[in-house]
Parts: C-alpha cells; sequence; structure tokens
C-alpha cells in the first residue's frame, strides 16, 4: 500500500546541504504495523514529515526517490490534492502531546476543523471518536488542551487521527513525552484500534524492545541514516 | 483562561485605575454633549477670558465660549482619533505582520524593508508633511495617524508569528490537511492577539498625544470644532491672562495618556505567560 523507494533528503545549513538519509526504501502492506527503529539524529522523524511532503523549502529538501501511496506517486502530487491526502488517508500522531495542540482553542474546535477541511469525508460523530479512546466525551470536548492529562492529550491526538478514516497512521515517537504506566495503556490502545480498524502503521522509536511488541516486522535506520 | 486573566487584571491597580479612568472619558465623551445645557461653540463676548466660577467651571476663553464644553466636545475628538487611528493601523500592521512571518521569503523581504524605511522617517515631520498637502480635518488626521502607526506593529507581530509558526501545533495542524488560510486566523492570530492588545492600547494613548500636537501646531482639527490640542493652542496666547484656558486642556492630555499607558502595561502583566 505505501511504498518508499530510494528515498534520499537533505538538509541546509548555513549555506550548505548535509544528506540526511540515502537511498531508504520500505514497503508496508495494509493493516500491517511497521516498526522503525533507529537512534536520534538518524533520519527517523525526517522519512514521517517526506511521505506527508512537509519539509520546509528553506530548510531542506527530498533529492532522490519516489513515495508510492495506494498508486499515486505522492512527490509528484499538486499540493491542493496533497493536502486532501494529509490528515484524510494519512494521519500523524506527534511525540510530544503538551506541544502538538494549540493552546487556544478547546479540543472541540480542533476535532471540528478536521472534518471542515475534508468536506467530503462523511462525519463521525465526535462523541463516538472520543469513546473509542475511553475518554469523557462532552468533558473532553469543551476543555482546552492545559486541562488535560498529557495521557488524555495523547488520547484526544490518537482520536483525532483516525476521524477521517486514514489508511496509514504514522506515530512518531509516541509516547516519548509520557510516563511508563501511561506509556503501555497508550500503546494497547493503539494496537487494538488498529486491529479493529485495519490500519496500517509505522510506529517510530528508538526502542527496539517496545517495537517488538507491538509491531509484526521492523525496519532499521542503521542501513540508510548519513552516521 | 479569560477567569484568570481577570483575576491577574483586578490584582493590578495602577491597571485598574486606567480602567476606570477611561471608562470614566468614554462615558463623558459619549453622554457629555447630551448633558450640559451650554453649546462649545455659544460666544458671549461679554464674558470673555473669565475665569472659573460656579457659572463656568473651567472659565471662558477669548472669544467667551464655555471651556468646560468646549472640552468635552474635545474629549469626544481626541478618543475618536485616538481609537479609530488605532484600529486603521492594527488592522494594517497585524496582517502585513502575518504574512511576513508567516510565508516568509519574497513577501518578508519586501514587507520588513518597508517597515524599515518607514521606521527611519521621524512621524512627526511625515504627518507635517502629508497633512500640509491636504485639507487639514479630523477624518484625515485618522487616516495620516492610522497610516504611518503601523510598522512598528508590523514588527511585532512578525516576530510573534515566526515564533508561533514553529510550534508543533502548528505542524499537526497542517498534517491533518487544515487549509493555510485557516491555521493563520484560526491557529496563529489568536497566539499573537496579546502583545497586539498590549501594544494597541498604548497607540491609542500616543494617538491622542499625536492629534493633541497636530492640532496644537494647526494642522490637526480645526477650529470651531474643538479639540485639547485647539483649545492649548489658543490658550498660548492668553497665558499671562488666563492660565485655565492652558491647565485644563494638557491636564486631560496628560491624564489620558497616562490612563492608556498604565492600562497597556497593567495588560502586559497580565497575559505575559511567565508572570
Amino acid at each position: 500500500m505505501l511504498t518508499i523507494e530510494n528515498l534520499s533528503v537533505e538538509y541546509v545549513s548555513h549555506g550548505q546541504w548535509t544528506p540526511a538519509l540515502k537511498n531508504f526504501s520500505l514497503t508496508i502492506e495494509p493493516g500491517e504495523a511497521v516498526g522503525l527503529v533507529g537512534p536520534s539524529g538518524s533520519g527517523k522523524s525526517t522519512i514521517a514529515l517526506a511521505i506527508l511532503r512537509l519539509i520546509r523549502s528553506g530548510e531542506g529538501r527530498i533529492t532522490d526517490g519516489r513515495i508510492l501511496f495506494q498508486g499515486r506517486d505522492l512527490l509528484r502530487l499538486p499540493e491542493e490534492e496533497m493536502r486532501q491526502v494529509r490528515g484524510r488517508s494519512i494521519a500523524m500522531i506527534f511525540q510530544d502531546p503538551f506541544t502538538s495542540l494549540n493552546p487556544v482553542l478547546t479540543i472541540h474546535a480542533q476535532m471540528q476543523e478536521v472534518f471542515e477541511a475534508h468536506a467530503d469525508v462523511r462525519a463521525q460523530s465526535l462523541v463516538d471518536a472520543l469513546e473509542q479512546v475511553q475518554l469523557d466525551p462532552l468533558r473532553t470536548l469543551a476543555s482546552y488542551p492545559h486541562q488535560l492529562s498529557g495521557g488524555q492529550r495523547q488520547r484526544v491526538m490518537i482520536a483525532m487521527a483516525l476521524l477521517c478514516g486514514p489508511q496509514l497512521i504514522l506515530a512518531d515517537e509516541p509516547t516519548t513525552a509520557l510516563d511508563v504506566l501511561v506509556q503501555k495503556e497508550i500503546l494497547d490502545l493503539l494496537r487494538s484500534l488498529q486491529v479493529k480498524t485495519g490500519v496500517s502503521c509505522l510506529l517510530i522509536s528508538h526502542q527496539s524492545a517496545m517495537l517488538q511488541r507491538y509491531t509484526q516486522r521492523i525496519a532499521s535506520m542503521s542501513d540508510y541514516g548519513s552516521r | 483562561m479569560l477567569t484568570l486573566y481577570f483575576e491577574r487584571f483586578k490584582r493590578n491597580r495602577l491597571a485598574v485605575a486606567g480602567m476606570g479612568i477611561l471608562f470614566l472619558l468614554v462615558l463623558v465623551a459619549l453622554v457629555g454633549p447630551y448633558i450640559i445645557h451650554s453649546s462649545p461653540s455659544t460666544q458671549n463676548l461679554l464674558e470673555r477670558l473669565q475665569a472659573p466660577s460656579s457659572q463656568h467651571w473651567m472659565g471662558t476663553d477669548d472669544l467667551g465660549r464655555d471651556v468646560f464644553s468646549r472640552m468635552i466636545a474635545g474629549a469626544r475628538v481626541s478618543l475618536a482619533v485616538g481609537f479609530i487611528s488605532v484600529a486603521v493601523a492594527v488592522s494594517i500592521g497585524t496582517s502585513l505582520g502575518l504574512i511576513a512571518g508567516f510565508f516568509g521569503g519574497w513577501w518578508d523581504t519586501l514587507i520588513m524593508r518597508t517597515v524599515d524605511v518607514m521606521l527611519s522617517i521621524p512621524t512627526i515631520f511625515l504627518l507635517l508633511t502629508v497633512l500640509a498637502f491636504l485639507n487639514p480635518s479630523i477624518y484625515n488626521v485618522m487616516a495620516v495617524i492610522g497610516l504611518t502607526a503601523w510598522p512598528g506593529l508590523t514588527r511585532l507581530v512578525r516576530g510573534e508569528c515566526l515564533s508561533v509558526r514553529e510550534h508543533d501545533y502548528i505542524l499537526a495542524a497542517r498534517i491533518a490537511g487544515i487549509p493555510t488560510t485557516r491555521i493563520l486566523f484560526v491557529h496563529i492570530l489568536p497566539n499573537v492577539i496579546a502583545p497586539i492588545l498590549v501594544s494597541a492600547t498604548l497607540g491609542v494613548g500616543g494617538a491622542v498625544l499625536t492629534e493633541s500636537a497636530l492640532s496644537f501646531l494647526g494642522l490637526g482639527v480645526q477650529p470651531p470644532m474643538a479639540s485639547w490640542g485647539n483649545i492649548l493652542a489658543l490658550g498660548r496666547d492668553y497665558l499671562h491672562l488666563a492660565w485655565w484656558l492652558c491647565l485644563f486642556p494638557s491636564a486631560a492630555i496628560l491624564i489620558t495618556v497616562m490612563a492608556f499607558n498604565s492600562l497597556g502595561e497593567g495588560l502586559r502583566d497580565v497575559l505575559d505567560p511567565r508572570a
């Protein structure tokens, strides 16, 4: 379903282009959970950003490769079609739930807005979406991010990622900022929802033990990164 | 969030005092002209240059007009010029700052170099030059003050926007496929509103002062329309005969500007996330 072929990315610093990723290849089948392991700075997050084509033009560029998603090369899509892919077909869960929700908007406003951005999606009930991540829906919808705990915010992020029924979820170190007990809860929840909805998942982490438990297959960055 | 700000605001005595004074001033400017009986432009040459008395609380001027009624009419003019010119400056400054900070690149270069040029010209000379070519009127004064006051705000908004745009929640919004204009107005703007509010409040005080200066120099609001600046300009000619013609408008300008400044600085403390 997702095939990355020979992806190469460079970053610029003081006018000097440095390769961050060389000839990276990866395939994810429908419904499959794939782990991606590698040390800090090895380009794990770069892959997630490259798939969504959100590497900022002033900071880095994709120099080579293809990213085939459901038969289309994402690197060649017009910007408006790419915007429709983001959030609708491919969703992402962030590392730090403390910074990935806008502090001045309620959860309701932030979830509702995802539907408004994708007009053709049949709106799912926000209450159902929050119930499936085991949150009290009405209280959560009326809250601002600072009124929720880290674990609750990450559950909100998962609910938002699943809102439009995506085919692929990118989870970039989704539990690094949480404490150990909450980490396990979040990962168990993510795994059960992934099995239930049949969505594919790319789980990025530096902890290979965790990946072994929650994914079917692990790809390592060590073969591709620049260092 | 709002209740927290309100609690903090209540504890800031200077800001509350400023707010109270401004509330009174706005009230006077709005309803004053309908309550007092004497008109600000009725002349009575038999009663010219009279000192403050129970009949004329702030005395009369060289044409026998009641200074108190002129002060109230002037409050209306000064506050209207202050608020409207700042509204103009805030609209321009905020839009340009958001464009420069969010889109960057050529937009940023073009807008920020324009700001640099504007800031390198002393504002008062620019105002005098432009008003010398236009008809001096209250509307031109509002427009000209508004059109020269935006560069500082643009720089401020651009800086805030640059820092907010780096946050994960902006990236998260893009990843969710939210359109760019919506990100700009719904996600970035509310996060930069606090410094805009502070700067606008301080700006109104500055605009009141500028209007008075222009009217004092004869390029602002024209007689017979009253403004604190032109009452003061008139008073200068009679300083040795009628102290009240200078004292009351000067005091009014001083108090108003101080009230706006203490409210603005209070808001800055209240809205500061590190406080």
